[in-house]
């Protein structure tokens, strides 16, 4: 029998004084694994998934912290699942990030993929300091690609994502995306598509504008430096083309 | 005896008067998206359409729903650093260009009519700190609150806007049977009053949603290129 | 009522308007689709633009079509014509919701500085047409001979109460068989005392009779 996991894992990146970046913490928790797989400048970490999940339950955190004039590169070594629970309740993901002046982040992790009957809700909340640098990269699929081929239907996503730089609002926005979510599949929102995703560049040069023909946007956000490239595609890979300038 | 007392200073037919399209507030001029779908042929027919509304209702209209109720609430204040926060929030609520600009018109539009119609300072400093338009939601709540209205009825209003312009423009865009898309807007009226209650709670707990529809924002940015359009959104 | 009240007669002007004295003259420009509408706005840039400043607003029902015209011709420069999207209804825009023109306006004044005269031209629509007066000032309504002599005796409000009519294309009348005397006597039928001007706009000059009555309006706005 399962039970629910609870996890709390945390980065924390500052400079070396060498030029580099030092990761004086670096703590997994239950399913999450955390690697560091180089050094430099910039440092690099990759998340492993120890076990299959998130489940319906499951209540997953991750917290980054980058201190000033540190940089910090994060991957994941494969996609996220998240399957359903036993009981119906969803799992929860939450990513807390702050950075702060002249340091970097770049989360690039694999897709999110909702299996059939699953429920997750993520939160992300960024917060920058005037003059930080990000790239933020989320990637959400609906459905795994045994679950379409036998005509089940995707689990449910449910998306925040919000974004303060130098203290002001810069980007608020939630999605609800699979069976449930009212009209999640129509003209206004999925439109048949099942991958949707973004990339947010802050401080670093925005992403070229997409190519007209697919439906995708770069779209100037109201902070100082801040454009979010939006798209949907009819599957992963087509997604990650999109969002990889 | 039946209770013949009206609403306290005619809030009814203030509601309605607001509600209404003739109302000169600059909607009739926008599409809600609904252009850009109509032209990516993502609406052909009533079901596309009423696909299109609900999702619509349930993202950008219950957002502005609450932006509005909680600046109806807002405008009580006479220090104008609430309704700026509210104003920044619908900014990061709104990540389209696009559709800021769109918003911030509109705003700027209802401001003009609200201010003729129900003269109040609360309209008048919204005016001289947004010169360039507040958000939409955000003059609708100050606009209701100058009028006497509750914030429930300044989040009816928002959610009755965000399905009424694009199904009168796929009206006129497609020549879609009227009375099929009136038929479509009643079937509408439980979610309506569902996303207003929803839109009213969060707004009085200050946790603002932040509903949105990936589609909406990329055909908003398509359209603003569009040489040839009928409609400003 | 609890609310500090302010009273309909002190709604200051401004709420729909900018003051009077404090901005251009407004001119609008209607008239059925091919009439001449934005070749009489070109013409007129054109007989104009040395002595006054200027500006268009256009209301295409193509939103940008007749703006585009005016800027393919060069009759204006590029920051001196803006386009209002109507939403497929021309006349609303005009009409009953003036608020994107008023706002096309103001915006117009404010970043170009005090202007002498804003033409508003209407999309192409109906004889029922005509501009709010809360938008414009004066209004010419554009009809040519080729739409038939029988237009000025149906009337409608944009024949019969425009400030002047213009009767366009006057070079055509013996091509289509169209009576100008019988549109002249029907237009003072309809009209009483307000003016009506027979133009051909593609003769050198052809629109001095509206410029000049442009020119009046403009007097009597500086004297006011």
């Amino acid at each position: 029998m399962s039970t629910a996991v609870v996890a709390d894992a945390r980065i924390t990146a500052r400079p070396d004084g060498r030029g580099g970046t030092a990761l004086p913490v670096l703590a997994g928790g239950g399913p999450i694994a955390l690697r560091r797989t180089r050094g430099g400048a910039t440092a690099r970490v990759t998340v492993i998934g120890a076990m299959a999940g998130p489940l319906g339950g499951d209540r997953l955190a991750l917290r980054i912290d980058v201190r000033p004039g540190a940089a910090l590169h994060v991957g994941s070594a494969a996609a996220t699942i998240s399957l359903p629970g036993r009981d119906g309740r969803p799992a929860r993901w939450d990513l807390d990030f702050t950075v702060a002046e002249d340091a970097e982040l770049h989360w690039l992790p694999e897709p999110v993929v909702a299996a059939t009957g699953s429920r997750l809700l993520t939160r992300t909340r960024i917060t920058l300091a005037a003059g930080a640098r990000l790239h933020y990269r989320e990637e959400q699929v609906l459905g795994r690609h045994h679950d379409l081929a036998r005509g089940a239907p995707p689990g449910r996503l449910t998306s925040r994502l919000t974004v303060r730089q130098a203290g002001r609002p810069i980007l608020d926005q939630q999605t609800d995306l699979g069976p449930g979510a009212p009209a999640w599949d129509g003209p206004a929102s999925l439109g048949g598509h099942r991958a949707a995703g973004h990339l947010l560049t802050v401080g670093h040069p925005a992403p070229p504008v997409p190519p007209p023909g697919h439906d995708a946007a770069l779209l100037t956000l109201p902070g100082t430096d801040a454009t979010l490239l939006t798209a949907l595609a009819p599957d992963a890979l087509r997604l990650r083309r999109l969002l990889t300038p | 005896m039946p209770d013949r007392t009206p609403a306290p200073g005619g809030a009814t037919a203030v509601l309605l008067l607001l509600a209404d399209g003739r109302f000169p507030a600059g909607g009739h001029a926008h599409s809600g998206g609904a252009e850009a779908a109509v032209r990516a042929g993502r609406i052909r027919d009533q079901d596309d359409l009423a696909a299109f509304l609900t999702g619509r209702l349930h993202t950008t209209g219950l957002t502005a729903a609450a932006l509005a109720a909680a600046a109806t609430a807002a405008a009580t204040d006479p220090d104008p650093d609430r309704l700026d926060d509210l104003d920044r929030a619908a900014d990061a609520r709104t990540p389209s260009p696009a559709l800021r600009a769109t918003s911030r018109r509109l705003g700027r539009q209802l401001l003009r009519a609200a201010r003729a119609a129900w003269p109040h300072p609360a309209l008048d400093r919204l005016a001289d700190r947004h010169p360039r338009g507040a958000h939409h939601p955000v003059v609708l709540g100050t606009t209701a609150h100058a009028a006497g209205l509750t914030p429930a009825q300044a989040a009816s209003l928002a959610a009755y806007e965000s399905v009424n312009g694009p199904a009168t423009a796929c009206v006129r865009l497609l020549g879609l049977d009227p009375y099929r898309v009136a038929a479509v807007l009643a079937r509408l009226a439980p979610e309506l009053d569902a996303v207003t209650a929803e839109a009213v709670r969060a707004a009085e707990q200050g946790d603002l949603p932040a509903a949105s529809a990936p589609l909406l924002d990329i055909l908003a940015e398509q359209h603003s290129t569009w040489k040839v359009r009928l409609f400003a959104s | 009522m609890h609310r500090d009240h302010i009273g309909l007669d002190q709604a200051p002007a401004r709420h729909t308007y900018t003051p009077p004295s404090a901005r251009a003259l407004r001119i609008g420009l209607g008239g059925p689709v091919g009439s001449g509408k934005t070749a009489t706005v070109a013409a007129l840039c054109r007989a104009l633009r040395t002595e006054l400043s200027l500006a268009v607003v256009t209301n295409d029902i193509y939103t940008t079509e007749d703006a585009e015209f005016l800027l393919r011709n060069a009759v204006l420069p590029p920051e001196r014509i803006t386009a209002v999207e109507t939403g497929c209804c021309p006349h609303t825009a005009i009409r009953d919701d003036i608020s994107a023109n008023l706002e096309a306006v103001e915006d117009l004044e404010a970043s170009l500085g005090p202007l002498d005269l804003i033409l508003v031209e209407s999309g192409g629509d109906n004889l029922t047409a005509t501009f709010s007066r809360g938008l414009v000032d004066h209004q010419i309504f554009v009809i040519d001979v080729s739409g038939g002599d029988k237009i000025p005796r149906k009337g409608g409000p944009g024949v019969s109460a425009s400030d002047l009519l213009v009767v366009n294309k006057t070079d055509l009348a013996p091509l289509v068989g169209a009576d100008l005397t019988v549109m002249a006597r029907d237009a003072r039928h309809q009209r009483g005392d307000l003016p009506t001007v027979f133009t051909s706009l593609a003769a050198p000059g052809g629109v001095a009779p509206v410029a000049d009555w442009v020119r009046a309006r403009l007097d009597a706005w500086r004297r006011r």
